[in-house]
């Protein structure tokens, strides 16, 4: 198994120093930077949902929050470093005590999308009125419908003078993704992932084999949930203002859609999805011919009739049939399981 | 005395209009178990339907009551069939499938009708009680919350066609033993449901400036009202649409429009907390 | 192995996919004119004409041979009434696109969204919208009334028709916050009374608390700076309840968006405002521009306020790089700064070398069956609430936006 995880971190290496090295050539790191940060927010989705089972219909609450921790502790500290880390830690904090209160009321699946939608509502509904000058945290205005601008953007720890924007943003995002991957697959990998696997095709059953389901569950939500937040303060750093309309429905409802896009129950699928779709938006909101949500709309509903289990699924299973007979079929990859030349890795 | 009257009017007003925007959305998930994110979007069409009849000439009420749901009705039937259809028992692919449906039509009413807002003065004025003035047209959609109420009741537990309709919503595969196409049923289902929506959104249409993404507005609040409801319809919708809007309005009232709003949902969330199943799972269990 | 090759796969599928790589934009000799504006969502009653108010100066300057012997081209983005796509379209044009000069902005957030990055790269910015007032840049020229000009001329002839007893209902973000703190000072200078005042989020619809609320304090007149088209509901439903007779109205913004022409006669008759134009001004320069905008887009009803100011705003760069002889950002702020003024459609705006702001007339009106009659008309009204705080011959690199604090 640590095997496993070897060869599959260095394939992901590889594939990403390529990705990343290749791609600026067609599109900007400025565009790049943000398709980054929606990957790895869809990442943070696919993880709980793919993997754990957990619908949340609100991970843009985690990634608002991420941004907004960033925002006002960068306002007040000053320098990036701390916000960074703060960004990551107030999203884990929050979403621990929401887990634990959903989690061991022993809520079902549209319960707990009920829930975490009302809570990004509520949250949304909170920030969205902050605007009057009463509404301060240390030096920072929430600003409500304003939004937070100006403030302290990603610098070299130490010196808060050396910014890192543009080329060395896109390349931070990037080996923060890389990395953020490394981490998850390393998760999946390991006893806790495949427990969390086996929760989320039968709770009962894993509850009786004598494991703390809600307590895996809740952590799960929770690292979910950091990884939003590290995604939120990214984004924060990129756009170089926070909106409430980070904690909107209207983003969350997009992460879904990501994420189902991409493939559910893949790691690469929701960040595939994610970056494809925000790209075709980004596009189609240049072309005034067609409404673009006219063609969001026909897209998702072509998806769903046709290709329901998402693009990589799709892509895979049509490379398999295309090249089957090549050896990358079962049958063979058991050959060459058995002959000890590696693990064939479909996660 | 008139502070109470204008108070309990609103209070009333609230729940009215909680009902009104959610009765749809109960009727498709309560009986199919579809998760229909286009409802919204329904709404805001029976508005769109509401203005171009009235500006065709056509009585404002025969516009509201008649022809908004008859065509929301229509165009959800459609709907229905051409997507719905494939994705019976796939819930998240429905939720998917729907949204869908809710952008591709937003777009549509833009590319149509444009983004500024349109609208039609509300038909009945308002009137002093003591010295507060009160908005006639918010007993109208008192009135029109009661009666729709009032008629889902008889339908679903008087006639046979609600029999065979909570037949079909409990047991679908002993209906179709008996004869009960479950197909022609869910599309009979749907139909009433979008046409309710079609009336919620031609009601309140005159009230707020209808433009395409008014629909987005009021999916969270129906959505909310219809799962904190539970399984049982009509009990479910009126037991949380009155636990909501009483809630709502004593926070607004006291405090802020916006406190009331976030009141809603904090509600809400400690209610699924305490009753995952919604009210109707715990209370009035059985009743329709 | 397949990982490999699956994720080889979705490597190039990406890089297929971004094969839909931007058109180059034509190359050579043009002055690019960048705008950034809500043509589509909640705020485009505002974005569209004023994106037609600029195309049609842009087209003017073009005919009479363009600005130093090139053609001026526009780049405009629609932000979809969304503040984080300002900044990054606001990125997008100065640090892609490098365009010459921004045009844009409505509502006061999405100025500020972008104001930084325009100052950052460089990009002399103009916001030609009525605001709050108070911003203090020495990037940033605008040309829109503030509450000196708009607010101050208003309140006392609302309250003179009306009564001392106010109520203020403003939109609840940073020109909703600060125009209600500065209609609350004039209303006391006045010698009247704020009896209650309440901020309302963009999006709200539903009036009903607050129309009661209202009722509850009873005040003479109730002056309501909201924004954006779910706030114009606020006007239908305060007229469905009957209150139109018995308590005064008058804002700060409504009519800017045309909505006097959509609302009804009933519902608008009698609200008071007060801005720097009006589609009923009689005058042959108001008529003249009429002309040419329904020779243009076929339909003069589409004009308003800040279509006006964005048209008179491009036509102010527009003589200043003439004087200046360069689109270069410093001697364009120079030759801005040394006592530029054009003659628009609302009549003679001079640019106010200390603070950047405009000097113009004040109109002030009523609806009166879906138009706007002009009742009095202040000329040449310096923005004196900026002008208290700001002066940027002292402190060319001031920063900030002065709020008023009472």
């Amino acid at each position: 198994m640590q095997n496993r995880f070897g060869r599959d971190a260095f394939a992901l290496l590889v594939t990403a120093g390529v990705l990343v090295w290749l791609t600026p050539l067609v599109i900007s790191t400025y565009t790049l930077t943000v398709l980054i940060v929606y990957g790895m927010l869809a990442l943070s989705l696919g993880l709980i949902w793919g993997y754990g089972g957990i619908l949340c219909f609100g991970q843009a609450a985690f990634f608002g929050l991420g941004a907004y921790t960033y925002a006002i502790a960068a306002i007040n500290i000053g320098e990036s470093t701390l916000p960074m880390l703060l960004a990551i830690v107030v999203p884990f904090v929050f979403a621990m005590m929401l887990g634990a209160m959903m989690f061991y009321g022993r809520l079902g699946d549209v319960y707990v999308g009920v829930i975490t939608l009302v809570v990004t509502l509520i949250l949304f509904r909170f920030i969205n009125s902050t605007a009057g000058p009463q509404f301060v945290l240390g030096k920072a205005r929430l600003g409500g419908f304003n939004g937070i601008p100006g403030f302290q953007t990603l610098n070299v720890p130490g010196s808060p003078d050396s910014y890192i924007w543009g080329d060395g943003l896109y390349y931070f995002a990037a080996a923060a993704l890389v990395v953020v991957l490394l981490l998850v697959s390393w998760l999946l990998a390991s006893p806790f992932g495949r427990i969390a696997v086996g929760i989320r095709e039968n709770e009962t059953r894993m509850a009786l084999m004598g494991y703390d389901v809600s307590a895996r569950k809740t952590l799960l939500f929770a690292l979910g949930a950091a990884i939003a937040g590290l995604a939120g303060a990214l984004f924060a750093n990129w756009a170089e203002i926070v909106t409430p309309s980070l904690f909107s429905l209207g983003q969350s409802a997009e992460i879904i859609i990501w994420c189902i896009a991409g493939g559910l129950g893949t790691r690469s699928g929701p960040i595939i999805g994610a970056a494809a779709l925000a790209y075709l938006k980004f596009l189609l909101g240049q072309q005034t011919l067609v409404d673009n949500t006219v063609i969001m709309g026909l897209i998702l509903v072509l998806f769903v009739l046709f290709l329901p289990k998402g693009i990589v699924p799709a892509v895979v299973s049509g490379w398999t049939m295309l090249f089957g007979r090549r050896g990358a079929g079962k049958a063979a990859a058991l050959r060459r399981n058995r002959a000890g030349r590696g693990a064939v890795n479909h996660g | 005395m008139d502070l109470f009257a204008v108070i309990l009017v609103e209070i009333l007003y609230s729940i009215a209009s909680l009902i009104l925007i959610s009765a749809g959305l109960a009727v498709v998930f309560g009986m199919m178990k579809v998760i229909n994110l286009a409802h919204g979007e329904f709404m805001m069409l029976g508005g769109y339907a509401t203005i171009v009849a009235v500006n065709q000439g056509i009585n404002v009420f025969i516009a509201m009551l008649v022809i908004a749901p008859i065509t929301v009705g229509l165009i959800g039937l459609v709907v229905e069939r051409l997507v719905i259809r494939h994705l019976y028992g796939r819930l998240v692919d429905t939720m998917l499938a729907t949204w869908g449906i809710s952008l591709l039509f937003i777009g549509l009413a833009t590319m149509i009708f444009g983004n500024t807002t349109t609208g039609i003065s509300t038909p009945i004025s308002g009137f002093p009680v003591g010295a507060y003035q009160i908005n006639g047209y918010n007993f109208f959609i008192i009135l029109v919350a009661m009666v729709l109420v009032l008629g889902l009741y008889i339908v679903l537990k008087l006639t046979r066609l609600g029999l065979i309709a909570r037949g079909a919503m409990q047991r679908a595969d002993m209906s179709a033993a008996l004869g009960y196409s479950p197909s022609r049923i869910y599309m009979a289902t749907f139909f009433c449901g979008a046409a309710l929506s079609g009336l919620a959104g031609a009601v309140l249409a005159p009230l707020v400036g209808l433009v395409p993404t008014s629909g987005g507005a009021y999916i969270a609040k129906a959505f909310i009202t219809v799962i904190a409801g539970g399984p049982s319809l009509i009990s479910g919708l009126a037991s949380s649409a009155g636990l909501f809007g009483v809630t709502s309005q004593v926070f607004a009232f006291s405090i802020s429009p916006m406190a009331g709003e976030i009141a809603l949902l904090v509600a809400a969330v400690v209610l699924l907390r305490l009753m995952p199943q919604g009210i109707t799972g715990r209370f009035f269990k059985g009743k329709v | 192995m397949i990982v490999n090759r699956r994720q080889l796969l979705a490597g190039t599928s990406a890089l297929a996919a971004a094969g839909l790589v931007r058109p180059a934009f034509a190359a050579g000799d043009t002055i690019k004119v960048g705008s950034i504006l809500d043509t589509s969502g909640i705020f485009d009653a505002y974005g569209k004409p004023m994106d037609m108010a600029l195309r049609l100066a842009v087209k003017e300057i073009n005919a009479a041979g363009g600005l130093l012997g090139k053609q001026l081209e526009v780049i405009a983005y629609d932000t979809q009434s969304d503040m984080a796509l300002y900044t990054q379209y606001g990125q997008q044009l100065t640090r892609q696109d490098k365009v010459d000069v921004v045009h844009g902005g409505i509502l006061s957030a999405s100025r500020e969204a972008i104001r930084q990055t325009m100052r950052k790269t460089r990009t002399p910015y103009f916001y030609n919208v009525l605001y709050e007032g108070g911003v203090c840049d020495r990037n940033i020229f605008i040309n829109g009334v503030t509450p000196a000009q708009q607010v101050e001329a208003l309140v006392p002839y609302a309250m003179g028709k009306s009564g001392k007893k106010v109520y203020i209902l403003a939109a609840d973000y940073n020109y909703g916050q600060i125009t209600a703190r500065w209609i609350q000072k004039f209303v006391t200078d006045n010698g009247g009374e704020v009896v209650g005042m309440d901020f309302l989020p963009l999006d709200v619809s539903d009036f009903g608390a607050t129309i009661a609320k209202v009722q509850t304090a009873a005040p003479d007149l109730v002056i309501a700076p909201l924004v954006g088209g779910a706030h114009l509901s606020f006007f239908r439903q305060w007229a469905a309840a009957g209150m139109k007779d018995k308590i005064a109205l008058a804002s700060t913004t409504l009519g800017v968006g045309n909505e006097h022409k959509v609302l009804t006669a009933e519902e608008g008759d009698g609200i008071m405002v007060a801005y720097n134009y009006s589609q009923d001004l009689e005058t042959p320069a108001n008529a003249d521009f009429k002309g040419r905008w329904a020779e243009e887009y076929g339909d003069a009803n589409a004009i308003h306020e800040i279509a006006v100011s964005n048209y008179q705003g491009v036509h102010t760069w527009a003589e200043a790089v003439r004087k200046a002889g360069t689109t270069e950002r410093g001697a364009l702020i120079e030759a801005m700064e040394s006592g530029i003024a054009i003659d628009g459609p609302s009549g003679r705006i001079a640019v106010d070398p200390n603070t950047h702001h405009a000097v113009l007339d004040v109109h002030i009106m009523e609806f009166e069956n879906q138009k706007m009659k002009v009742i009095e008309t202040l000329t040449q009204r310096q923005p004196i609430d900026t002008q208290s705080v700001c002066d940027l011959s002292a402190n060319p690199d001031d920063n900030t936006q002065y709020e008023i604090q009472i």
